[in-house]
């Protein structure tokens, strides 16, 4: 099957504002193109979920759009404003409009729990501390966690923990737009669903916007309202969460049944 | 199957051209040039760039405080250590050389030239750059590694200013401080070993130490502090900063902080004597 060919349009409804939307983006590192003419658009208030395999250019997309990586080419619209090049102060807005889980975590391991929580609130925004502790404690407890955790360091929590704290931070400040960084890699099957139900619980409650992306097929299904499949840099497929069963498109059939053969082959090095 | 390698081999040596070699080794010097210049390139922008958060607000005064700790306060104890050994070594050093000349009123003069000018601020700044250049390196590239300096810009905060400026001003500030310390202890040092192992008077060593040193040699001592806590910081920052994934690459960017910045202590020890001396 032929990638150059898609229809970029998401299916979704026709009063759908778009909250980010990327054109034609291109990122390549030395000699690898990983990401070749990206067009995606996410509607605003809603879950869309990036699904492909490794190395498929996910984590740059992600990095791209929250400016941690520049685009060598192409437009990213936030809100209807381009983000690509954008001044210290211009991308300072649109970071306060981003919350993010990332793959690990990523807590800061020499301050407490709930000054990782705090920190977009008191550094960020310029809160202060009192009134950003007892928020913070606020979002640890509706992330299913004790309050006594809030006095522990990042090194004394499991995993599982971890990503409920770093599912925290990314709300405290009520962002517009949350991205979420594989969320449950590396979790047993339980915490997984426990991680889903309260993204899905911590997105719907602030109305914001979600980006994911995952090879999680489970998470998935419980997360996303939209899905759209990338492979070598290019979104291939995308469509409601509910049309992912009959897509009709063999990359993205292979890859929900997780077949070894078919159209996407694994170079062996 | 060998024959074809045979064959192959033959034929590419019959395609040896003298030419060719010398353009491909002058490619190879060529892209190790353009490969040094561009990674100058890269450290100027960094340093540029670390300098100018040291005075743009915002700052973080728990941060710079954290690091004074850090840098100033537990360096003292190796600092201490360096000076004072230092010191007891001149004393003895000298005094074999300088009784062949019967030249040993001398030794607290070379004592205290030598500590204040030289071996104070180079020793201190080897030594910090050993414990705090390779901390500085580690933390900040277990950071990059872990991805929590991408949190922080997602969290809208500049990592240059939250992580990179306190450090730079803390090792800049307190390494004089630790050098000034290191200063009394090394001459006290030397002061020890003269008078409760040569017989030297302690009235006269004590007179003849203070009438040798200078304000210019203590002052230029500190200046060289100065500069060595910058290099120390910014190196261990940059390194750090820019390391590359995984534990390697984080071990790496620890062994290429205390190198490069030992290196270059050494190489400014030697242009800020000349500055102040020549």
């Amino acid at each position: 099957m032929s990638t150059e060919a898609i229809d970029t349009s998401l299916p979704a409804n026709a009063n759908d504002q778009t909250k980010i939307e990327m054109k034609g983006v291109c990122k390549q590192f030395g000699s690898n193109k990983v990401l070749n003419d990206l067009d995606l658009s996410v509607p605003a208030g809603k879950s869309l979920v990036v699904i492909g395999g490794s190395g498929t250019g996910k984590s740059v997309m992600l990095k791209s759009i929250l400016g941690l990586i520049e685009p060598d080419k192409g437009s990213i619209l936030i809100d209807g404003q381009e983000s690509v090049r954008a001044d210290a102060k211009k991308r300072n807005a649109f970071m306060h409009k981003f919350g993010m889980l990332f793959q690990g975590a990523a807590l800061f391991d020499s301050l407490k729990i709930w000054e990782n929580v705090a920190f977009g609130l008191i550094h960020g925004q310029g809160m202060n501390k009192k009134q950003a502790k007892e928020i913070a404690i606020e979002k640890i407890i509706a992330v299913g966690l004790r309050e006594q955790v809030a006095d522990l360091f990042p090194a004394e929590l499991s995993g599982g923990m971890q990503k409920r704290v770093g599912l925290a931070r990314a709300v405290a400040t009520k962002p517009e737009i949350i991205f979420f960084d594989e969320p449950t890699t590396g979790l047993d099957p339980i915490m997984a669903d426990v991680i889903n139900h309260l993204i899905v619980e911590q997105v719907q409650g602030l109305g914001a916007t979600a980006l994911s992306i995952t090879h999680d097929m489970g998470s998935v299904r419980k997360i996303a309202d939209y899905v759209a499949m990338i492979h070598e840099g290019k979104i291939i497929w995308k469509g409601a969460v509910d049309d992912l069963d009959h897509s009709g498109n063999p990359y993205v059939e292979q890859f929900i049944h997780g077949r070894a053969d078919g159209p996407i082959t694994r170079r062996i090095v | 199957m060998p024959e074809q390698v045979l064959e192959t081999a033959n034929s590419k040596k019959k395609g040896f051209n003298p030419i060719d070699m010398v353009l491909d080794m002058c490619a190879h010097v060529g892209g190790m040039i353009l490969g040094f210049l561009a990674a100058v390139g890269r450290l100027s922008d960094f340093i540029a760039r670390a300098v100018k958060h040291c005075f743009t607000p915002p700052f973080f005064p728990s941060q710079l405080g954290r690091q004074f700790i850090d840098i100033g306060y537990y360096s003292l104890p190796v600092v201490g250590m360096t000076a004072l050994f230092t010191g007891m070594v001149l004393a003895l050093q000298s005094y074999t050389g300088f009784t062949r000349f019967n030249a040993e009123g001398a030794i607290a003069g070379v004592v205290v030239l030598s500590i204040t000018r030289e071996l104070s601020p180079v020793l201190a700044g080897l030594m910090v750059a050993g414990r705090v250049g390779a901390a500085i390196a580690a933390e900040i590239g277990t950071m990059r590694v872990t991805e929590q300096i991408d949190a922080l810009r997602t969290l809208s905060v500049n990592p240059f200013k939250y992580l990179i400026a306190p450090r730079v001003i803390a090792a800049t500030l307190t390494l004089p401080i630790l050098v000034l310390i290191g200063d009394i202890i090394g001459v006290y040092g030397g002061y020890i070993v003269s008078i409760y192992s040569l017989g030297f008077s302690p009235g006269s060593y004590l007179s003849q130490t203070w009438d040798t040193v200078t304000d210019i040699d203590v002052i230029s001592g500190l200046w060289k502090a100065g500069a060595f806590g910058f290099i120390v910081s910014i190196m261990g920052c940059y390194h750090g900063f820019n390391s590359a994934r995984g534990a390697q690459g984080v071990g790496a960017a620890t062994t290429n902080a205390v190198v490069s910045s030992s290196i270059l202590i050494l190489i400014f020890n030697y242009l800020i004597t000349q500055i102040f001396f020549s």
